[in-house]
C-alpha cells in the first residue's frame, strides 16, 4: 500500500507481485470459520456410524460448507508449503521436484475430497 | 559469473543454533511445524472422507485406524495443530494490519497462542472422553 506504483509495476522477479502473500491471507481468513466448522463435525461425529455421517456429509448445506472447507484448506496448504520447499531445499532439481510434488498431492488430496462430497451429497 | 557452478565461499549469517531459544522464536518455528503437520492432516481428512463415500465397511475401517490409541494420538496432534496454527494466524493477521508489533504486545500474543490452543485442545478431548465419542 505504501509501496510506490512504479516499483510493483514489474510486479518482482517472480511477476507475480503480492499474489502470494495475498491468496495465503484470503485463504487463512477464509479457513478460520471453515475449519471451526470441521472441528466441529469431526468432534460431533468422532464415533458415529457410517448411516449418521454420511447423512451428515451428504445434506446440502453441510456438503457445501465442506467443499469450501476443503478448497480453502489445500489452497492454503499448498502456498505454505511451497514456502517450506523454498527455504530449506536448494537444489535446483530437487527444489522443483518438491515443488511440482506438493501441487500434485494438494490437487489430489482435493479432488479426492471433492468428488468424496459431491458423491455423499448426490446421494450415490 | 564466469564460474557460476563453483561460488567463492561466502560468509554466512548466524544460524538457529546460535540463538538462545527464545518464546517468540520457539512460536515461530512451531507455526511452521504445525503447518507442516495440517498438510499431512489434509490428507487424513481425505481419507476420511473418501472412506465415508465408499461405504460402511470401509468407514468402518478407517474408523477403527483413527479409534485406536496411536490414531487417537495423532488426532490429539492434529486438533492441537490446527488450533494452534488457527490462533497463530489471527496474530499474523494482527501483525498484517501493522499493529501489535510492540514487544510486551507480541511476548503476551505469543503466551495467549500456546495458552489458548493447549486449552483448548484439553477442552475438546476432556470433552470427547466424556460425551465418550472418543
Amino acid at each position: 500500500m505504501r509501496t510506490p506504483l512504479a516499483r510493483v509495476r514489474g510486479l518482482g522477479s517472480a511477476k507475480e507481485g503480492t499474489d502470494h502473500f495475498w491468496r495465503q491471507r484470503l485463504t487463512a481468513v477464509a479457513n478460520l470459520p471453515l475449519m471451526l466448522f470441521l472441528l466441529y463435525s469431526l468432534v460431533a461425529f468422532a464415533g458415529a456410524d457410517h448411516a449418521a455421517v454420511a447423512a451428515y456429509l451428504g445434506s446440502p448445506p453441510v456438503a457445501m460448507a465442506m467443499l469450501l472447507a476443503v478448497l480453502s484448506a489445500v489452497i492454503h496448504m499448498r502456498l505454505g508449503m511451497q514456502v517450506i520447499i523454498e527455504d530449506y531445499i536448494h537444489g535446483e532439481a530437487l527444489k522443483i521436484t518438491c515443488l511440482m510434488l506438493n501441487t500434485f498431492t494438494a490437487a489430489a488430496a482435493g479432488l479426492a475430497s471433492v468428488f468424496a462430497i459431491l458423491k455423499l451429497g448426490f446421494g450415490a | 559469473m564466469a564460474d557460476a557452478k563453483s561460488p567463492a565461499p561466502r560468509p554466512l549469517s548466524p544460524h538457529l543454533q546460535i540463538y538462545a531459544p527464545m518464546l517468540t522464536m520457539m512460536m515461530s518455528i512451531v507455526h511452521r511445524i504445525t503447518g507442516a503437520i495440517l498438510y499431512v492432516g489434509t490428507l487424513g481428512l481425505a481419507w476420511w472422507l473418501i472412506a465415508a463415500a465408499t461405504g460402511p465397511g470401509y468407514y468402518g475401517f478407517v474408523q477403527g485406524v483413527f479409534g485406536s490409541a496411536l490414531g487417537k494420538l495423532v488426532l490429539v496432534a492434529y486438533s492441537w495443530a490446527l488450533i494452534h496454527h488457527m490462533l497463530g494466524g489471527l496474530r499474523h493477521l494482527v501483525w498484517d494490519t501493522i499493529h501489535g508489533f510492540e514487544l510486551p504486545t507480541v511476548e503476551l500474543m505469543a503466551r495467549l497462542n500456546l495458552a489458548g490452543s493447549l486449552a483448548a485442545t484439553a477442552l475438546l478431548w476432556g470433552y470427547l472422553l466424556i460425551a465418550g465419542g472418543a
